[in-house]
């Protein structure tokens, strides 16, 4: 072909429409701080019912975390998610629903070679790289801050 | 015997034909432009079975046993079966085929896999070694993401360029052309041309109109020059799954490669098979089974009752792997072309 890479390149970015970011931004933006305004509300609920501040603070990522997985089971999540993008994936809604979805994807393997080998599929980066930085973190703050 | 015409393409002086033909397709598939053309439709995405793997199995069957009612034969005539699938290891064809004695040939080519088939079952017939072979070809949404992408209730966004995998399935049977009394309404094979593997450096697994349009351009490109002819020469240049970008991008490469404009004859069944406009189905279909059902579907049948009289068929395919992308090579496109031409 005459066409080379870097012409292909430039055909394919006037052909493709543009991620709509405003849209996206927005919509995140209001979606998880709905999440958040939920679990604020939550949390309130809980003092309400004579739980302590720590207990209440337990309790809400708890509750997030049951109604993602509920959710997720009945096929609405992702539906939302399509619209929410980081609004739902940023909060441990997100979290939740990947832990979830490979297990309700896999069961079809069993539950040892499927469900138990491929349940940390997709949340396995933020365990790895989540505990890798908290252990670093650990280590400046035992020499250096403590 | 098969004559060779130019440098790639191949005639069937013998016109094989299209004895019998089938298209399924899912819910979604049936809610589409094409949902009254297709022959039947699973509207349960695991149709009772216990996995997707399972599920697609039961589609490619359900067109191979309707395709060869349609045809008036038996599976024991079959002489040599051409099949292929997504899944790895081509799967659901090989699994299909545990219910059958056909000879089996899998073949692989991604989501131009249909065409591949559907041009060596004719050539096979032509050649003289068989007198009647089979093509099939299926792809199922669910399979796919598990395979390619992410589990299906993962909430993730779709990037802009994103098509969607059809749950679909074709088949065909075909017979060799003599003393045959279907033969009279039916499509024939008449030229086929294999693809060459083309990359344009295209990397995001989410654009793979964009990766295939060279390659399919590439084959239409080399078809017209062996055969000596111009789009104007054809009812329909149907490309299997390049989307409304990928179809942009063929149709700008063809005129800035050969200088010939194919937008008058140009469809595309990944743009077929949904309306994007209501459909949630990114900017069109993609997947093995898209050509495959799209072409059982609608381009047959339109060659059949003579609405069409030669439709130049080129299954395009992304030769990737679920893990290619991430060790960050480009994607490789390949395009096979049947031309089938009505009486």
């Amino acid at each position: 072909m005459k066409t080379d890479k870097t012409q292909y390149q430039n055909m394919v970015k006037l052909a493709s429409p543009p991620s709509t970011h405003l849209k996206n931004w927005a919509l995140s933006f209001l979606i998880g701080g709905a999440v958040c305004a939920f679990g604020e509300g939550l949390s309130l609920f809980f003092k309400h019912l004579r739980m302590s501040e720590e207990q209440a603070r337990a309790m809400v990522p708890v509750t997030l975390i049951v109604l993602t997985a509920v959710f997720t089971a009945f096929g609405l999540y992702d539906r939302l998610a399509k619209h929410a993008g980081a609004g739902l994936g940023v909060p441990i809604t997100g979290f939740a629903n990947s832990i979830v979805s490979p297990a309700m994807e896999f069961q079809s393997e069993g539950r040892i070679l499927g469900v138990g080998m491929n349940l940390f599929r997709l949340a396995g980066p933020v365990l790895v790289y989540g505990s890798a930085v908290c252990t670093l973190y650990g280590v400046i703050y035992y020499f250096f801050i403590r | 015997m098969p004559r060779r015409v130019g440098k790639y393409t191949v005639e069937l002086p013998s016109r094989p034909f299209i004895a019998g033909r089938a298209a399924i397709g899912g819910t979604i598939e049936g809610e589409g432009p094409l949902g009254q053309q297709l022959d039947d439709i699973f509207p349960e995405p695991k149709f009772d079975e216990s996995s997707w793997e399972k599920a697609e199995v039961r589609l490619q069957l359900a067109a191979i046993v309707r395709a060869l009612v349609a045809s008036q034969r038996k599976a024991e005539e079959i002489e040599l079966f051409f099949g292929g699938d997504l899944l790895n290891q081509c799967t659901a064809t090989s699994f299909a085929q545990r219910d059958y004695s056909m000879p089996l040939a899998g073949v692989y080519g991604a989501c131009s896999t249909f065409a591949l088939a559907l041009a060596l079952a004719a050539l096979s017939v032509d050649g003289g070694g068989f007198r009647r072979t089979m093509a099939a070809a299926s792809s199922h949404f669910c399979s796919a993401e598990k395979q390619f992408r992410f589990p299906l209730e993962y909430g993730g966004q779709p990037t802009p360029t994103a098509q969607r995998t059809a749950t679909a399935a074709g088949a065909v049977v075909i017979d060799t052309d003599e003393g045959n009394a279907l033969s009279a309404h039916s499509a024939h094979v008449s030229q086929v041309i294999f693809g060459r593997v083309m990359d344009l450096g295209v990397n995001d697994a989410n654009e793979m109109g964009a990766a295939m349009a060279p390659a399919a351009a590439d084959t239409l490109i080399r078809f017209l020059r062996d055969t000596k002819t111009s789009p104007a020469d054809y009812d329909q240049i149907l490309t299997g799954d390049l989307g409304e970008i990928g179809s942009t991008l063929f149709r700008g490469l063809v005129r800035k490669e050969a200088g010939l404009d194919v937008s008058p004859v140009h469809q595309d069944c990944g743009v077929l098979l949904y309306d994007t406009a209501r459909q949630d189905a990114g900017v069109g279909g993609s997947g093995i089974g898209c050509s495959a059902a799209v072409l059982c579907a609608d381009a047959l049948p339109k060659l059949e009752r003579g609405e069409l009289k030669r439709v130049l068929f080129l299954g395009t395919g992304a030769l990737l792997s679920a893990i290619s992308p991430m060790q960050s090579e480009t994607i490789p496109a390949i395009a096979h072309g049947v031309l089938l031409v009505g009486e």
